[in-house]
């Protein structure tokens, strides 16, 4: 399998796609500005094919909007292929010369055939039929995908399917191809890329690589680097209560609102015996902390961040921070120093040009210097590269992590499984959540910047008028939402966006939080859980 | 090749290109008020004049074909006395009152003062120093004082929070509206208003991007947060947006040590000039009183202040005891996604090379 977090091809590729694929992505909320650039290559004649359960503002714009049931991508994206391969529509070119796996792929796709999926996935098996040869004929395809995708109990496998499906068509290493997360947060690039993950250094180097080891103690001058993963969030929470964990530290999250299930997430809070936090704002996460170290914000200190296209750009100071507030990378440094390390680096310049760059082989080309004139993006191996739009062009210089294994893909043939929760006579809606235009996640962000509330000030939540109807409520309402977790009363808006048998809402206000109701089963693999479907019932009057 | 000639000069002209472009091409500059490569409603501003030098007639560039040998004038005194004219006509039909904003009672036209008393006109001109309107004047030497003002428009839009429409000062250039198709919101069109017209915004398509108050040539639109802080002393700084992947570049424009306004370069990536209500519009949070300002120790449930070096030498003494008494994997750290890179990795840094644990995770909300 291809194995980075990043897009695979750059923004400037969407204009070079014959078609665009965009797969549980609501990008005209989540990142508007590459909307517009979907919409000015649909204008120039590009295909747009959306796969939504809801009828997003972008598909308006789509030749093709595939509404499939929440958590059906696995088999949705199964019958395409087995529609490519029985009509003999794939690229079999490049599948011989690029991948492995094809046998295992094609004896599982072909228990898919669309007429039988779609009582899994409620698509048209002749839509699936004319997707599959839209695809086959309008060649580079560029498949980009957001939370929709990854945010399952099966989201590593939706990823996977959706790399399966660019293999089969040839559409990997090419440019206006390619296989492109939408990454959520400004900087969880490069939070990844300077190791902020428990079972890899900076440069994605894993622990349990001696080597690696071995290269970040003679870095680090210390000789105790354990070779095993740590925990994951998930883990850190539960530990808090079993006493696994003593200390907890939380840097600039509010995982008190943005995390699942939020009664479980407070009762794990409230057990930790000392935990500490940085932020920039109060936040209901400080609340449970012993010690709280106010943070320099955005623009109150010189750095980087690394968009979703592996794009290194420089963040700038212009305004001193408040009070006696602090950079963070300081504040670490100074902890440091009180448990006996003294660091060198004193500015984040120096700890990228003296320490990460040199330390990363996908970033030792990249300077601050060099930053001063021009954004790059990785992997920029040399002073002289001039970084790289496209990844999997030639496999001779793929980069070390995100690199076809031994020169070649490989095919990863999945099965479908449903969602952890699916509705049942008790709880007979799917529950499903994302973000707004106007709010940032928790909106410590938003909420504090002058008119966005203006626009949005409380949580609401979207249902279909078919069921809104059935109930008696209209737009305004107040409705009760019951999971087996929590309940909340939140104002109801009624949209054609969701289908009938959903509900939709956003995460940006603590009260009426969704998080009060989702569900924090995860994926086996990645740990992400399954914000995007849960079973919940709706009252109405409330009760 | 095929030529025309510009002002005695040989230039190359294309295939179906309008002589406004030949000329843009090859470097001469012909003002306008409308054009643009996505020019909505072309010829509205009247401005692309030129001369046939061959028939001494007055000729839209915007609109006419180059033809092989044309012999044009863009700087004869006939097209410099058109061009005057056309821009005394745009300034009497709204509240173009830069120039006399402060001059005494009896030294300007009528309908200067009447401007003043207009919403959103009690400060100068927001546009002032970079309107296209007021610099062409300067230029064609229009007599602004003398020229009776018709406030054809007296409506302003005021229902976004962070941009004002004051269609007093639209000059109808259709600019708002083709760059908000450009990007495919198609959320202004025309309005009309006893009998001349003006964009209107259908306010529910509209996501309060701003990219139309970037294309306003004059002070019509603009940005309300900005609105009244002088332009001077201003200094532009290039960086990252701190909220969605995307990475769009910002121009901050910066006063005092304060972000006063936030644009973006066309010829930048990712965003080519593209941005969104939050990056755009967004900036003001680190200003909020809200902010954390003093480190903060918990006693008896109740937070107190603390100096930096009481409550870091509380959190390393307590890290230092947990591990001696549980081991470093007792101790678990969280990073942030969205703050700068080098915190995380000074975070990673002190969690395995001094903590000794590889507990370490961010956000998993990817
Ligand atoms: S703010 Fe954006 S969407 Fe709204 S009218 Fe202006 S360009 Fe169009
Ligand atoms: S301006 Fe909007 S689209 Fe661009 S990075 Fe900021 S939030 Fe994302």
């Amino acid at each position: 399998m291809l194995g980075s977090g990043a897009m695979s091809n750059s923004f400037e590729d969407i204009e070079k796609a014959k078609t665009i694929l965009v797969i549980g992505s609501n990008m005209t909320v989540a990142h508007p500005v590459v909307a517009t650039f979907v919409h000015n290559a649909v204008q120039n004649g590009s295909k747009l094919v959306v796969i939504d359960p809801r009828a997003t503002k972008l598909t308006e714009w789509a030749d093709m909007h595939l509404r499939l049931k929440v958590g059906s991508d696995v088999a949705l994206i199964n019958s395409i292929m087995n529609v490519l391969i029985a009509e003999g529509l794939y690229d079999k070119q490049y599948v011989e010369q690029w991948a492995d796996g094809f046998a295992e792929l094609k004896e599982t796709v072909l228990r898919y055939p669309p007429e039988d999926t779609e009582k899994i996935t409620g698509v048209p098996a002749e839509q699936v039929v004319s997707l599959a040869r839209l695809l086959a004929q309008s060649k580079p395809a560029m498949l980009m995908y957001t939370l929709g995708i990854t945010e399952h109990t099966s989201g590593v496998h939706n990823v996977f399917s959706c790399a399966n499906l660019q293999l089969l068509l040839g559409n990997i290493g090419v440019p206006g191809g390619g296989v492109n997360p939408l990454r959520g947060q400004n900087n969880v690039q490069g939070a990844c890329d300077a190791g902020a993950l428990p079972d890899s250094f900076p440069g994605y180097e894993k622990v349990d690589d001696p080597v690696a080891r071995r290269k970040f103690q003679k870095a680090w001058n210390v000789s105790n680097l354990l070779g095993y993963e740590g925990l994951r969030l998930p883990a850190m929470l539960e530990g808090l209560k079993t006493k696994k964990v003593r200390a907890f530290y939380v840097f600039g999250e509010d995982p008190a609102t943005t995390e699942p299930d939020m009664h479980h997430v407070h009762d794990c809070l409230s057990s930790a015996e000392f935990m500490v936090c940085n932020d920039i704002f109060p936040t209901k996460t400080t609340e449970f902390a012993d010690v709280v170290f106010p943070s320099a914000a955005w623009s109150e200190d010189d750095g980087t961040f690394t968009n979703t296209e592996r794009r290194v750009n420089r963040v700038r100071k212009v305004s001193p921070p408040p009070g006696v507030a602090r950079p963070n990378w300081w504040i670490f440094r100074e902890l440091a120093k009180r448990m006996g390390d003294t660091w060198a680096s004193s500015c984040a310049k120096d700890i990228w040009d003296n320490e990460m760059a040199p330390q990363c082989s996908m970033l030792n080309g990249i300077t601050y210097d060099r930053l001063e004139k021009e954004s790059l993006q990785w992997p920029v191996p040399h002073a002289l590269h001039p970084g790289t739009p496209h990844l999997f062009k030639d496999t001779a210089h793929l980069y070390r992590d995100v690199r076809f294994t031994q020169g070649r893909a490989h095919f990863k043939a999945i099965d479908w499984t449903p969602s952890a929760e699916i509705p049942d006579e008790q709880y007979p809606f799917v529950l499903s959540t994302g973000r707004r235009l106007y709010h940032y996640n928790c909106s410590s962000q938003t909420a504090n910047a002058v008119g966005l509330n203006d626009l949005l000030s409380e949580e609401i939540v979207d249902i279909s008028p078919e069921d809104a109807k059935r109930f008696g409520f209209g737009t305004d309402d107040m409705i009760q939402l019951t999971t087996r977790r929590g309940s909340i009363t939140v104002r109801a808006k009624v949209t054609d966006e969701v289908p009938k048998g959903m509900v939709w809402m956003a995460f940006h206000f603590y009260k009426n939080n969704s998080n009060w109701l989702t569900n924090s089963a995860a994926d086996p693999i990645s740990d992400t859980a399954e914000y995007k479907s849960c079973a919940v019932r709706i009252d109405y009057p409330a009760v | 090749m095929r030529h025309v000639i510009f002002n005695n000069k040989k230039v190359e002209f294309t295939e179906n290109q309008t002589l406004l472009d030949t000329a843009s091409v090859a470097g001469i500059n012909i003002p306008t008020l409308c054009q643009g490569d996505t020019c909505y409603c072309s010829s509205s501003c009247g401005l692309g004049i030129a001369e046939n030098v061959d028939t001494g007639e007055l000729i839209s560039t915007c609109t006419t074909l180059a033809t092989e040998g044309m012999n044009i004038s863009t700087e004869s005194t006939k097209v410099f006395e058109a061009r005057r004219e056309k821009l005394i006509s745009i300034f009497s039909k709204g509240a173009h009152n830069c120039f006399t904003a402060r001059l005494p009672e009896g030294k300007c036209a009528p309908g200067h003062l009447e401007a003043r008393e207009l919403e959103w006109h009690e400060q100068e001109c927001p546009a002032k120093g970079t309107c296209t309107l007021q610099k062409l004047a300067g230029k064609h030497k229009v007599p602004v004082m003398d020229i009776p003002l018709k406030i054809e428009t007296p409506v302003v839009d005021n229902r976004s929070p962070f941009i004002a429409r004051d269609y007093s000062r639209c000059i109808k250039c259709g600019q708002c509206i083709s760059v908000c198709q450009d990007i495919g919101q198609n959320a202004i069109s025309r309005c009309s208003y006893n009998g001349t017209w003006h964009p209107t915004v259908d306010i529910e398509k509209c996501t309060h991007c701003g990219q139309c108050l970037e294309a306003c040539p004059v002070g019509a639109l603009f940005d309300k947060k900005a609105f009244g802080i002088a332009k001077k002393k201003v200094t532009k700084v290039q960086t990252t947006c701190p909220y969605c992947g995307t990475g769009c570049q910002l121009q901050l424009h910066v006063k005092d040590e304060k972000i006063i306004k936030v644009t973006a370069d066309e010829d930048v990536a990712p965003n080519m000039g593209r941005l969104c209500v939050k990056g755009r519009f967004g900036y003001d949070f680190i200003y909020s009183e809200n902010r954390l300002k003093t480190p903060l120790i918990k006693e008896d449930g109740k937070f107190r202040e603390a100096s930096w070096d009481e409550a870091l030498d509380l959190v390393a003494s307590k890290f230092i005891e947990v591990r001696e008494e549980y081991g470093p994997d007792a101790i678990a750290g969280l990073s942030c996604a969205r703050s700068i890179t080098e915190d995380s990795y000074n975070m990673q840094k002190l969690f395995r090379a001094t903590i000794g644990t590889n507990n370490i995770d961010h956000c998993a909300r990817t």
